[in-house]
C-alpha cells in the first residue's frame, strides 16, 4: 500500500527532546532548501550562505547590527511568549509597537532640545504605556464582548501604523525637513547611549536581556506565571482553581503590549533616531515566529532571536551582494516558521519504519 | 500447539515503562462466549494488558493468538476489524460532536451508514441504555458518555468486548440491565472481558477471574466459588481495612445552601431548582442520584467554578459565598475534589509537584508571589507518601498515573490543606478496593476531626457506607436529607427515580432546609 514503508506513531508522551531538536532541524531544512534556492537562482550556493550568513557578521559592526537587530526581537517574544503559554493570541505587537514607538518619540518631541536626564525614563515608561494601552483594546473587546484577540490585535495594527503616519505626514512633521514625512531628528538627552564603539549597539540591547531575564522569573518562579501556564494547558483546571479566565487574558496581553512598545520606543530611541511612517521591518510579526522557535522559553527565544536578526542582516546582504530582492528575508522567515510547524509533529509522534504485519487467516 | 477452541490466548505478555513493569509474562486465556473477569488493584496492570489487547499499546514480549492464530494487533482499527470491541475507563469521545458523529468516526465505512441514528436507537432501546443520537457529547455526565462508548462497540458485532469498569456509574437497575446485555451477548457466543473493582459484580456475573498483582498473574479463580473477601484477598494480598464509623458529633451549620435555582448554562445540562441543603461539621452528607440529573451544576455552584448572582445562596461557615470564585471560597476553608481529574482536579501535562500548587498555595507555598519549589516538592512527597500514591514522585507528570493513583493524590492534597468544608464528587469513580478504603476513611477521618463533607456519588453502597445523612437528586431537584439509618437502598432507588418531587409538590412544595430534621 505504502510506497515508503515509513509511518508515524503516537507517542505515549510528549518528547521533550524532540521539543528542542524541533528548532535545530527546522534550521537545517532551511538552510537545504536555501541552497537550493540559490542554485535554481543561478547563483552560487556557497557564495550565496557566505553572503547570507557568514558575511553579515564578520566584522564588529556586523556583531553589533546583529545585535541591535535581535533586541526587539527578544525584547516582544518574551512578552508574547508569557501570553502564547496562557492560549492568549496577540498577533498585533506590532501595532502595539508602533504606539510605544509614538508615545516615547511624543515625549522626545515635546522636550526637543532639553537635556534632562529625565527624558529618556520618561520615554521608555511612555512608551511601555503606549503599548499597554493598544494591547488593552483587544482585551476589552475579549473579556467584554468575547471578541477573538487574534483577529482583533491585527487589525489594529493597521490602525496603528495609519496613526503614525498621519502624525508624520501632519501634526508632527519636520517643519525643516524638506516635506518629507518624517520628525525633527530627537536630540542626544532623547536617544539611549551607545554601549560598543565602532557600532550602533546602544543600551536597548541590554534593556532588552533584563527583561527577558525577568520574563524567565516571571513564566518560571512567579505564582501569577504558572497560574496563566495552567490556564493555557487546562482551561477547566484554571476555572477549578480559582483562576480568573478575564484575569489571564488581560495579563498575556498587557505583557505582550508593554514589551512591544518598550521595543517601539527603543527603536525610535535608538537606530531610528526620529519617527519616520515606518520605524518597524516586521519585528513585530517576526518576534511571532521566534517565539515559537524559541518554545516560548526566554533562554530559547534570545538564540531564536539572533538566528532571525541574522537573517535580517543576511537579507540585507543578499540583496547587495547577489542582487537578489528584498523578499529574501521574509522568505527565509515563512521557511523556518514553515518547517518548524512540520518539525513539530516528532514531539508528538515518532516516525517508524513500517514492519509487515502477518495477516492472520481470517 | 495450540488449542482452536480458544477465542484468545495471551502467553508471557511483558510490558515495560520506564518507571515500571506493567506485565510480566502474563498469560491469559478466553474461551467463546466466557464472560472472564480481571481483577486487580489500581497500577496491577489490568488496562496496559487490554489496551495490548485492543492494539493501543504494543507489547515488548509475547505472544497473541486470535482464534489460533498468531497476530500482532498493530492499531485498534485492526482490532476492531478482527473483532474487538472496548470500552474504555477514560472515554475518548470528541466534546463538540454528536453522539451519532462520535460513533460513526469509530466505525468503518460499511457499519457508519445513513440509518446510524436509527440503529443508535434500536441498539439502544435493546440493551436499556437511552440515548439520543442527535446530543452533543460535551453536555453529557461521565454516565451518559460511557453508554455511548459501550452503544459504539455493540454496533459492530464483536466477537470479544473488553469493559473497563463499566457499572462505575449506572443505576442498581441499569447495572442489571447491563448484566442481561452481557449475558445475552455471552450467550450468543461473544466473550467478554470484564475488568471490575466490584467484587459482588464479578461474582454474579463472571464465568472464570485472573487475578493481577504488580503486573503478574497472581491466580485464577470460579468466581462463583469464592466470597467478596477471598476475592480481594487474592487481589491486594491481605485483608482488606475496613472503615471505622463512629456516630456523629454534628456541630455548626458550616455550609448552607438556600434556595439555589441556577438555569443549565448549556441546553442539554440540568436546570437547578430550589435547592436547600445544610451540612454541619463533624458529619458526612451524601447525594445520590443518577448521574445527569443536576450533579455537575450544583457541584460547579458549590464549588465556585460557577459563580452565582445572590451571595445569600450559599454560605460557607457564615459567610456569604455565592458571588465569590473558587479561590475566594477556598480561602474561607472549602476543599473540593471533583468529577474529572484530568484537566480539572489536576493539569495532565504539569508535575505532581505543579499541580499540588493549583489549589495548595495557601499552604505557604507561595512567598511574595514566587513559587517556594522546596517546599512545593515537600508537599507533594509527603502527599504521595501520607496517601501511598503509586508514582514516580513529586516530578512525575500527572497524566502518568493510573485513574486511582491521581485521585488518591488529589484527596490527599485537598485533605491536607486542612479544610472545613470538604466536597467530594464521585470521589472512588475508578478506583480499586483498597485505595476506595482508603479514601472513604479518610473522608470519616475528616468528619470526625470536626469538618462538614459532602460527598456526591453514584453508588449507593458508598453513601450507607460513610453518610450520616442521605439526601436524592433528581431532575435538578434536591430532597430533603435523612438519616442514613432511616432509610434503605429501596427508597432511595425509588426516590433517584424522582418519586419525592411529585410528593413534595402535592403536599405544597416542602422543601424545608435539610439541617431541620
Amino acid at each position: 500500500m505504502n510506497l515508503v514503508p515509513l509511518r508515524l506513531e503516537a507517542r505515549p508522551e510528549p518528547s521533550r527532546l524532540a521539543g528542542w531538536i524541533s528548532p535545530l532541524l527546522a534550521a537545517a531544512a532551511t538552510i537545504v532548501v536555501g541552497f537550493l534556492l540559490f542554485s535554481l537562482l543561478g547563483k552560487d550556493p556557497l557564495a550565496g550562505f557566505h553572503a547570507f550568513f557568514v558575511k553579515p557578521i564578520e566584522s564588529r559592526y556586523g556583531v553589533g547590527e546583529l545585535l541591535l537587530k535581535a533586541s526587539p526581537l527578544m525584547l516582544i517574544a518574551v512578552g508574547l511568549a508569557a501570553g502564547y503559554r496562557a492560549n492568549v493570541w496577540n498577533i498585533g505587537a506590532e501595532g502595539q509597537l508602533t504606539l510605544g514607538a509614538i508615545a516615547g518619540g511624543g515625549i522626545a518631541l515635546a522636550f526637543h532640545g532639553s537635556e534632562s536626564p529625565l527624558i529618556l525614563p520618561a520615554m521608555l515608561v511612555a512608551g511601555v504605556i503606549g503599548g499597554m494601552a493598544w494591547a488593552a483594546i483587544p482585551a476589552w473587546l475579549r473579556t467584554r464582548f468575547n471578541a477573538n484577540e487574534i483577529l482583533t490585535s491585527l487589525m489594529l495594527v493597521y490602525v496603528a501604523t495609519l496613526t503614525l503616519s498621519l502624525l508624520v505626514h501632519g501634526a508632527w512633521r519636520d517643519p525643516e525637513g524638506f516635506n518629507f514625512p518624517q520628525s525633527k531628528l530627537f536630540t542626544e538627552g532623547a536617544l539611549l547611549p551607545n554601549i560598543l564603539a565602532e557600532t550602533r549597539l546602544n543600551a536597548g540591547f541590554l534593556i532588552a536581556l533584563a527583561v527577558v531575564a525577568a520574563g524567565w522569573v516571571f513564566m518560571q518562579k512567579s505564582f501569577p506565571g504558572y497560574q496563566m501556564r495552567v490556564a493555557g494547558l487546562a482551561p477547566a483546571a484554571a476555572n477549578y482553581a480559582g483562576i480568573s479566565a478575564p484575569r489571564t487574558v488581560w495579563m498575556g496581553m498587557l505583557i505582550g503590549g508593554a514589551c512591544a512598545g518598550l521595543a517601539g520606543t527603543n527603536e525610535v530611541a535608538g537606530p531610528v533616531a526620529q519617527l519616520l511612517p515606518s520605524i518597524s521591518p516586521g519585528y513585530g510579526f517576526a518576534a511571532i515566529i521566534v517565539a515559537f522557535v524559541g518554545r516560548l522559553h526566554p533562554v530559547g527565544i534570545v538564540f531564536a532571536s539572533l538566528l532571525m536578526s541574522l537573517l535580517y542582516l543576511g537579507g540585507e546582504s543578499a540583496q547587495i551582494n547577489l542582487a537578489l530582492p528584498s523578499a529574501i528575508t521574509g522568505l527565509f522567515q515563512g521557511l523556518l516558521l514553515f518547517f518548524l510547524l512540520a518539525a513539530d509533529v516528532f514531539i508528538h509522534y515518532r516516525l517508524r519504519v513500517a514492519r509487515r504485519v502477518p495477516a492472520p487467516a481470517l | 500447539m495450540t488449542t482452536p477452541a480458544l477465542r484468545l490466548q495471551l502467553s508471557g505478555i511483558t510490558k515495560v515503562y520506564p518507571a515500571v513493569v506493567a506485565n510480566d509474562g502474563v498469560d491469559l486465556d478466553v474461551l467463546p462466549g466466557e464472560i472472564h473477569a480481571v481483577l486487580g488493584e489500581n497500577g496491577a496492570g489490568k488496562s496496559t494488558l487490554m489496551k495490548i489487547i485492543y492494539g493501543v499499546v504494543k507489547p515488548d514480549a509475547g505472544i497473541i493468538r486470535w482464534e489460533g492464530t498468531p497476530v500482532q494487533i498493530a492499531n485498534p482499527a485492526r482490532a476492531r476489524k478482527l473483532g474487538i470491541g472496548m470500552v474504555f475507563q477514560h472515554f475518548s469521545l470528541f466534546e463538540t460532536l454528536t453522539v451519532a458523529e462520535n460513533i460513526a468516526l469509530a466505525l468503518d465505512a460499511e457499519h457508519a451508514g445513513a440509518d446510524l441514528a436509527t440503529r443508535i436507537r434500536e441498539v439502544s432501546a435493546r440493551y436499556g441504555l437511552p440515548l439520543d443520537p442527535a446530543r452533543h457529547v460535551h453536555s453529557m455526565s461521565v454516565g451518559e458518555r460511557q453508554r455511548v462508548e459501550i452503544i459504539r462497540c455493540l454496533l459492530q458485532d464483536p466477537r470479544l468486548l473488553i469493559m473497563d469498569e463499566p457499572t462505575s456509574v449506572l443505576t442498581p437497575q441499569a447495572v442489571e440491565k447491563l448484566f442481561e446485555t452481557l449475558r445475552r451477548l455471552s450467550a450468543e457466543g461473544c466473550s467478554i472481558l470484564y475488568i471490575s473493582h466490584k467484587l459482588d459484580e464479578i461474582r454474579a456475573l463472571c464465568h472464570r477471574a485472573t487475578v493481577l498483582r504488580s503486573g503478574r498473574v497472581t491466580g485464577s479463580c470460579d468466581p462463583r466459588q469464592e466470597n467478596s473477601a477471598s476475592l480481594a484477598r487474592m487481589m491486594i494480598g491481605g485483608d482488606l481495612p475496613h472503615p471505622v464509623h463512629r456516630d456523629a458529633q454534628a456541630g455548626a451549620e458550616l455550609l448552607n445552601v438556600d434556595g439555589l435555582t441556577l438555569a443549565a448554562d448549556d441546553p442539554f445540562g440540568t436546570s437547578l431548582a430550589d435547592i436547600r441543603l445544610a451540612v454541619r461539621a463533624g458529619e458526612i452528607v451524601g447525594i445520590a442520584g443518577v448521574s445527569g440529573n443536576g450533579q455537575k451544576e450544583l457541584m460547579a455552584a458549590l464549588s465556585g467554578e460557577r459563580r452565582l448572582a445572590d451571595a445569600d445562596t450559599i454560605r460557607l461557615c457564615g459567610v456569604p459565598a455565592g458571588r465569590l470564585d473558587a479561590d475566594a471560597r477556598r480561602a474561607l476553608g472549602l476543599a473540593f475534589v471533583p468529577e474529572e481529574r484530568l484537566g480539572r482536579g489536576a493539569v495532565p501535562e504539569m508535575s505532581l509537584a505543579e499541580n499540588a500548587l493549583l489549589t495548595a498555595h495557601r499552604c505557604a507555598l507561595v512567598a511574595r508571589g514566587f513559587i517556594r519549589s522546596d517546599a512545593v516538592r515537600a508537599y507533594a512527597a509527603e502527599t504521595i507518601t501520607a496517601y501511598r500514591v503509586k508514582a514516580g514522585g513529586p516530578d512525575a507528570a500527572a497524566q502518568s498515573l493510573s485513574g486511582g493513583n491521581l485521585q488518591k493524590y488529589i484527596v490527599g492534597r485537598e485533605i491536607r490543606q486542612a479544610p472545613k468544608v470538604m466536597i467530594a464528587a464521585q470521589p472512588t469513580w475508578g478506583v480499586d478496593v483498597g485505595a476506595a478504603a482508603q479514601i472513604r476513611q479518610a473522608l470519616i477521618d475528616l468528619r470526625d476531626s470536626g469538618v462538614a463533607v459532602l460527598v456526591v456519588s453514584e453508588e449507593l453502597d458508598e453513601l450507607f457506607e460513610i453518610c450520616d445523612r442521605l439526601a436524592v437528586i433528581a431532575q435538578g431537584r434536591l430532597s430533603d436529607a435523612r438519616p442514613t439509618r432511616e432509610t434503605n437502598a429501596e427508597e432511595v432507588g425509588q426516590m433517584m427515580a424522582g418519586s419525592f418531587i411529585a410528593a413534595s409538590t402535592t403536599s405544597g412544595r416542602q422543601f424545608s432546609p435539610a439541617g431541620a430534621i
